[in-house]
């Protein structure tokens, strides 16, 4: 069921067909290496050599090997506020988009009149930029934008959405567009996930006396649970790396970490610092990431 | 109503016809409305932003001064959109995107289709670290390569081209290529390979003239999601480039100096693409995700 | 326990203009085992459904024990169900997939224990209670299936086709051991299936079904001897019944394949005063036996295929132009290309229109 198993159930239980007659294994090995050899040639190229040089940029000074960047990143008046943003985001942001996607693909499943066209609508976001998402949610939140039209036109006062001493609506116009912008791919997950379940599961569960809620809750949910492990951690990753959907809607008011990078690097232009705070943001990300590798790992064991 | 005993106590006896009880089916139609309102609502709050971003990019610049604004399209006017498409680099980031995109897709093929056709159809040792390896590639940031990156492209004289970003790119799209057409391949049944071997194909013919027909749809489908990943990523660009940007790096980094107007038409621009992709990625769209991704 | 009540109950399936159902009425007794027998298609998964209200009618009603069930949703009309992919939840060891049903009820702990405990006792599952599906065999999986089903004290039990995943051997077995186990429990079943052996040999009354509609219902024996249309002695028996075109004449005999033999008094009398009328005549291969040539109303046919069955001999002869299937004793001595005397038992004869293909009786 998982990635590094999927293709491992189809795994030929003989030889490949041709070269069966002469060393039959060894041929479709080396054949299987020549085809993957350009693959690992690239990505030790282009994540190898960076990942070594950077790592020697974030200790690097003028006098050799030193931590003066990470104390100078941690000086930095907007470098806590950007770690405090980014997991007050992560930890408000997933939640609402894990309902939020389940209760749309639930929706989808129930083959509402004009599901294909909603599944489209609802997926387009998948394709939009934190950067455009940033730039689409302002027309709304700018001071002279929809939203404030919208009151305006009902009689009420306009409210500066994105003003830097109203932290709590800026925050939320941050996640709201992050909520609008990546819901898109737990949904499409979720909806592959519920595919892939036979309806037969929920229907016995409805025959053996299990209500809607029932159903869901002792059925299938725990059948979904390897989609939402899945999207759960790949969401988790990328909400780490946003930062351009703050920077459209607040400029440097509400700054995210990977922000924060960009603005050592191009704005301060202090590729030690940027690299330093590259190494935070990996640090965190591959913590997820051997999560996941490791819940992936426990998945197929259990399968078994 | 779950237990027997109330049917038991006239059973035998002969009993009344039982009217049908339409109540429960009142009750599915009143869930069909609800269902339906439910719909609708997400579909007004994933296609009203949209919406309301292209009023605002194809309205004059005179009519985005007003207070309150119109909802509805009474000024249609190509100012605005014009006024942005002619500020310094959008024209050349616009085509510095389509390029590197293009370049992107072509590269990450060339080196992800026979890596992902091992994968599917090879039992080589190291093919478990192997697909780890990609997973783990999957999951770095891309700032922890672009600030590296842009160092050794400085010392090797590739910064700010076309080329640099590309390669940045089809970095961060190749493991997600190589996933992605494994699954394809895995698609092709064996026979069918096999049948051709049978009936005088070499294997390389055997490929090229029966299993990537096959395969054609579904690889289709992983290049327009490497274009519109390539098209999207604007934190790599802009650290990688300071004149060759593309368009979401030149936005991003005159966000700041730009007015609204020129903000809206961009976010317009750089969403139009999302409208027509997903158009013709929705049929695949679960495939990718269901099969790649676990 | 309770009856089931179906009365003109119409189903078409959204995006078809076919009925699945038309207009089917049936009453299945308390207790009683009714097997819905047909080819895929005829609508009798359609119409257990409809009874489990995993499928809704467009019309007609379903009441169960007197009760209107017609639009209640599953979980509200107290049935259990062994379903043909047997849906054995596969995040749920064997011990809460049985007590599934239960749980939903909210049964108490100790009823809940005993219940599961004489299930898994009832089907040899008590060794594998703590393992996950994915660790049975497909045998085993059945068998969690029915122990789900059984343990519901549920006013009807449905199966749809649940002996169709299992390997030949298996399903033998394990349709005797169904058989007890339901009588045992004497719970009103309706089952599902295409395969007329299991049929005939679990049911007390099976209903044949054909295009949506039921063919004929009664007794498995009586539907076997007496089918009630062309499509029905088609359906039922291996090999099926032999349809040949034949003439009564008005002299009161039956013509067949060129040749003549005796007709039943009521068609000889009704083909007198008509002046002999063509007729479909049915004959199973089992009611044919070999005969002398030329001897008194036997019939001479060629042997085209001869194909031994270990038990029996089965031949594929040719009877003037039509071809016929005869089963002979395996000691029987018959090769390809003979001609043999053929002699029809006159008590197994069964006559149809040629018209209506309806069976024709005095």
């Amino acid at each position: 069921m998982a990635a590094p198993d999927a293709p491992a159930a189809a795994r030929p239980h003989v030889p490949p067909p041709g070269p069966k007659v002469r060393a039959p294994r060894r041929k479709g090995s080396s054949a299987a290496l020549l085809l993957i050899a350009p693959s690992i040639v690239f990505m030790t190229l282009l994540f190898g050599w960076p990942m070594v040089s950077g790592v020697l940029q974030a200790f690097g000074g003028p006098e050799g090997l030193t931590t003066a960047n990470f104390t100078r990143m941690s000086q930095d008046p907007y470098f806590w506020s950007s770690v405090g943003n980014t997991l007050l985001l992560i930890v408000v942001m997933i939640p609402i988009q894990f309902v939020l996607a389940l209760a749309m693909a639930l929706l989808i499943r129930a083959k509402p009149r004009g599901a294909s066209a909603y599944f489209y609508i609802w997926a387009i976001p998948l394709a939009v930029s934190d950067l455009a998402a940033g730039l689409v949610w302002l027309t709304v939140f700018t001071d002279r934008g929809y939203l404030n039209s919208l009151l305006a036109s009902l009689g009420m006062q306009p409210v500066s959405w994105l003003a830097y001493d109203n932290y709590p609506s800026m925050f939320g116009a941050v996640l709201i567009a992050e909520v609008w912008r990546a819901t898109s791919l737990v949904f499409v997950i979720v909806v592959a996930g519920l595919q892939s379940i036979p309806k037969d599961y929920e229907e016995a569960a409805g025959v053996f006396g299990a209500s809607f809620w029932n159903r869901l809750w002792h059925v299938t949910l725990p059948l979904l649970r390897p989609s939402l492990q899945t999207a759960l951690i790949l969401r988790t990753i990328l909400a780490f790396q946003t930062f351009a959907v703050a920077l459209a809607l607040t400029g440097q008011n509400f700054p995210l970490v990977v922000g924060e990078t960009y603005r050592w690097y191009t704005g301060l232009q202090d590729p030690n610092v940027a690299s330093a705070l590259a190494l935070v943001v990996m640090a965190v990300s591959m913590v997820t990431a051997v999560g996941y590798l490791k819940l992936l790992r426990d998945q197929t064991e259990a399968a078994r | 109503m779950s237990h027997a005993t109330t049917s038991r106590t006239d059973a035998g006896t002969t009993r009344p016809e039982p009217g049908v009880d339409r109540r429960p089916l009142a009750r599915r139609r009143r869930n069909r409305v609800l269902l339906q309102v439910a719909c609708i609502l997400i579909t007004l709050f994933m296609a009203l932003p949209i919406y309301l971003i292209a009023l605002a990019a194809m309205s004059s610049r005179q009519s985005l001064q007003k207070f309150p604004l119109s909802f509805i399209p009474d000024n249609f006017s190509t100012e605005t959109m014009q006024t942005f498409l002619q500020s310094t680099g959008i024209l050349g980031g616009l085509i510095n995107s389509v390029q590197v995109g293009v370049f992107t897709l072509v590269l990450s093929l060339l080196i992800g289709v026979p890596a992902g056709y091992a994968v599917a159809r090879f039992a080589f040792r190291g093919r478990e670290p192997y697909q780890l390896f990609l997973l783990f590639t999957r999951a770095l940031p891309i700032v922890v390569l672009s600030v590296p990156l842009a160092q050794l492209f400085l010392q090797t004289g590739l910064y700010d081209s076309v080329l640099a970003v590309v390669l940045l790119h089809s970095a961060l799209a190749l493991p997600t290529t190589i996933l992605i057409t494994a699954s394809v391949f895995l698609g092709v049944p064996r026979d069918v390979e096999e049948a051709a071997r049978i009936f005088g194909c070499s294997p390389v013919q055997a490929f090229l003239k029966v299993v990537l027909p096959m395969a054609i749809p579904g690889i289709a489908a992983a290049s327009i999601f490497t274009f519109v990943m390539s098209w999207n990523e604007v934190l790599g660009a802009s650290i990688l480039t300071l004149n060759q940007r593309t368009l979401p790096a030149q936005v991003l980094s005159s966000l700041a100096e730009s007015p609204l107007a020129y903000r809206f038409a961009g976010g317009f621009l750089l969403v139009v693409p999302a409208l027509v992709f997903i158009f013709f990625m929705r049929r695949y769209l679960t495939n990718m995700w269901g099969s790649t991704i676990r | 326990m309770a009856d089931i009540s179906i009365k003109g109950l119409h189903k078409t399936y959204p995006g078809s203009t076919e009925l699945a159902t038309n207009n089917v009425s049936l009453e299945v007794a308390e207790g009683e085992f009714m097997v819905l027998l047909g080819p895929s298609g005829c609508g009798k998964t359609t119409l257990l459904r409809m009874v489990a209200g995993l499928d809704f009618p467009d019309k007609g009603s379903i009441s169960i024990g007197g009760r209107d069930v017609t639009y209640l949703p599953p979980q509200d009309r107290n049935l259990s169900m062994v379903f043909q992919s047997y849906a054995v939840f596969p995040h749920r060891n064997v011990r809460t997939n049985i007590a599934f049903g239960l749980m939903m009820k909210k049964v108490s702990r100790e009823e809940l224990e005993r219940k599961v405990k004489w299930a898994a006792d009832l089907l040899q599952l008590s060794p594998y209670l703590d393992r996950y599906p994915a660790n049975l065999s497909g045998g085993q999986r059945q068998r969690v299936a029915v122990a789900r089903a059984i343990v519901m004290d549920a006013d009807v039990l449905l199966m749809d086709e649940p002996l169709s995943n299992l390997d030949a051997l298996l399903r033998l077995d394990f349709r005797a051991e169904l058989k007890k186990i339901v009588q045992q429990l004497g719970s009103t079943t309706l089952y599902v299936t295409h395969d007329q052996v299991e049929a005939m040999s679990l049911s007390d009354r099976v209903a044949v079904m054909k295009k949506g509609q039921i063919a004929q219902l009664g007794h498995p024996i009586t539907v076997y001897e007496e089918p009630a249309d062309r499509f029905v002695g088609g359906f039922i028996g291996s090999p099926p019944m032999n349809f040949l075109d034949g003439r009564i004449t008005q002299q009161g005999a039956l013509e067949v394949g060129g040749q003549s033999i005796a007709a039943p008094e009521f068609l000889a009398r009704a083909a007198a005063r008509t002046g002999g009328t063509p007729v479909m005549v049915g004959i199973r291969a089992e009611n044919i036996s070999l005969e002398q040539r030329g001897s008194e109303g036997s019939l001479d046919a060629a042997v085209e295929v001869v194909e031994p069955l270990g038990h029996a001999t089965l031949l594929t002869v040719d009877l003037g132009g039509q071809t016929v299937k005869v089963q002979v004793p395996a000691t029987a001595k018959v090769s390809a290309g003979e001609t043999v005397g053929l002699r029809f038992e006159q008590s197994a004869l069964r006559f149809f229109d040629t018209e209506t293909q309806l069976g024709l009786t005095a």
